[in-house]
C-alpha cells in the first residue's frame, strides 16, 4: 500500500523542502520507494537541496500538460536508486495545475511507489490546494515561535476541514539551550497549543546549512538533526521509536573523537 | 494578571506561550474583528434595555475557560460591562 504525504507549515522558511529532503532520502535508507514531488511552482528548490539541480530536462508542468512521459520527468538518485525528484517548473506560477490534476497524477504514481512526499509551497492559496490534494496525510513543520505556530494551527485547521486522514507534527529547529533558559517555547507547550500528534523534534544544528551547501541531506549522519531525521523516518513507517534526549551531555571521548575527526 | 505573576519574571517562552493560547482562540473562532464589533453592538442595545451601561467602557473578547465536563478548555465569550446605573430611567 502506497502512501501519499504532503509536507506543509504555512510559514515559508521553517524547513518543509529541508524536510522533505531528508524524510525521502531517509525512507529510500529504509528500502522504501520513494517519490519527492516539489509542487512550489516558480519558486523550485527541492532539486537543490537534494543536489539534482543540474540534472532537471523535463518538470511537474511538462508532465501535467502531456509534454513528456511521467517516466521521462522523473529524476533518479545516483546514490539511491528507489529514490526519485519530480522537479517543479521554475518559469511559470501555480495556477499552471489544478488541484484534479495533481490528484490524477498522484494515483499514476502510486503504481510504482511506496512513498510519494508532496512539498508543498508555503501559503494556503492555489499551490497549497494543489499538494495537500491528492495526499493521504500531512507532516505539519513548524519551529518554536509564535508566527510559525500560528500558521501551522491555521493549516491544521484547512487540513481537517479538507478531511485529511492522518496529520503529524514536526517541531524544527529547536534550540535546548534556549528552553532551559525559559527563552524558548518548549516541546510539550506546542504540541499543548497545537495538540495534534508529534512525529518528531528536530534540534536547530548547524550542519544542515554544510548540508545543503552539500547538496546532500544529512539524515542518517551521526549528527542529532541526522538522527532525528532518521527517527521521524521510521516513525512514518510505522515504527515505534522512543524520542531522543536532546539534552544528553556529551562525553569527553566524544568530544575527542570529534576533534580528530575534522 | 494575578498579583503574584507581577512579581515573578516570566521567560519569552512562557509569554509567548500565553500570547498564542489567547491569540489562536480568536483564530479558530474565526471572528473578524466587524462580527466583534456586531456583537458588541447588539449586547449593548439589549442590556440597554433593563439598565443604564457605559458603552464606551464595555469589552469583549474571545478566550478559553476551564469546561465543566472533562474535555479541559473550551473557548468563551467574555464581556466586561461596567454598569452606571442598576435602575434604568424607565423604572424610576
Amino acid at each position: 500500500m502506497s502512501e501519499v504525504i504532503v509536507i506543509t507549515s504555512g510559514k515559508g522558511g521553517v524547513g518543509k523542502t529541508t524536510t522533505t529532503a531528508n524524510v525521502g532520502t531517509g525512507l529510500a535508507m529504509l528500502n522504501k520507494k520513494v517519490v519527492m514531488i516539489d509542487t512550489d511552482i516558480g519558486l523550485r528548490n527541492l532539486d537543490v537541496v537534494l543536489g539534482l539541480e543540474n540534472r532537471i530536462v523535463y518538470n511537474l508542468v511538462d508532465v501535467i500538460e502531456g509534454k513528456c512521459r511521467l517516466k521521462q520527468a522523473l529524476i533518479k538518485h545516483k546514490k539511491y536508486p528507489e529514490l526519485c525528484l519530480l522537479p517543479s517548473a521554475q518559469t511559470r506560477d501555480k495556477d499552471a495545475v489544478t488541484p484534479e490534476q495533481m490528484i490524477e497524477l498522484v494515483e499514476e504514481l502510486k503504481k510504482e511507489f511506496d512513498y510519494i512526499l508532496l512539498d508543498c509551497p508555503a501559503g494556503i492559496e492555489q499551490g497549497f490546494k494543489n499538494a495537500i490534494a491528492g495526499a493521504d496525510r500531512a507532516l505539519v513543520v513548524t519551529t518554536p515561535e509564535v508566527s510559525a505556530i500560528r500558521d501551522a494551527d491555521r493549516i491544521v485547521g484547512l487540513l481537517e476541514a479538507n478531511e485529511m486522514k492522518k496529520i503529524d507534527l514536526i517541531i524544527n529547529r529547536l534550540r535546548i539551550d534556549m528552553v532551559k533558559r525559559g527563552d524558548m517555547l518548549k516541546v510539550e507547550d506546542v504540541c499543548d497549543i497545537l495538540s495534534i500528534n508529534l512525529i518528531g523534534v528536530v534540534p536547530d544544528d548547524e550542519q544542515i546549512v554544510v548540508s545543503t551547501n552539500q547538496g546532500e541531506p544529512l539524515v542518517g549522519t551521526d549528527c542529532l538533526a541526522g538522527q532525528a531525521y532518521h527517527n521521524i523516518c521510521q516513525r512514518v513507517t510505522g515504527e515505534e521509536v522512543p524520542f531522543m534526549d536532546l539534552d544528553a551531555k556529551k562525553g569527553v571521548m566524544s568530544m575527542i573523537k570529534g576533534l580528530f575527526k575534522k | 494578571m494575578k498579583i503574584m505573576d507581577f512579581f515573578r519574571k516570566k521567560g519569552s517562552g512562557e509569554i509567548a506561550k500565553d500570547r498564542l493560547k489567547l491569540l489562536l482562540v480568536s483564530d479558530r473562532a474565526n471572528c473578524s474583528p466587524e462580527i466583534m464589533e456586531m456583537i458588541k453592538n447588539d449586547i449593548i442595545a439589549v442590556i440597554s434595555k433593563y439598565m443604564d451601561i457605559d458603552a464606551q467602557g464595555l469589552d469583549i473578547q474571545i478566550t478559553e475557560t476551564e469546561s465543566e465536563g472533562s474535555n479541559g478548555t473550551v473557548p468563551a465569550l467574555f464581556a466586561n460591562i461596567p454598569i452606571r446605573d442598576m435602575k434604568h430611567k424607565s423604572a424610576r
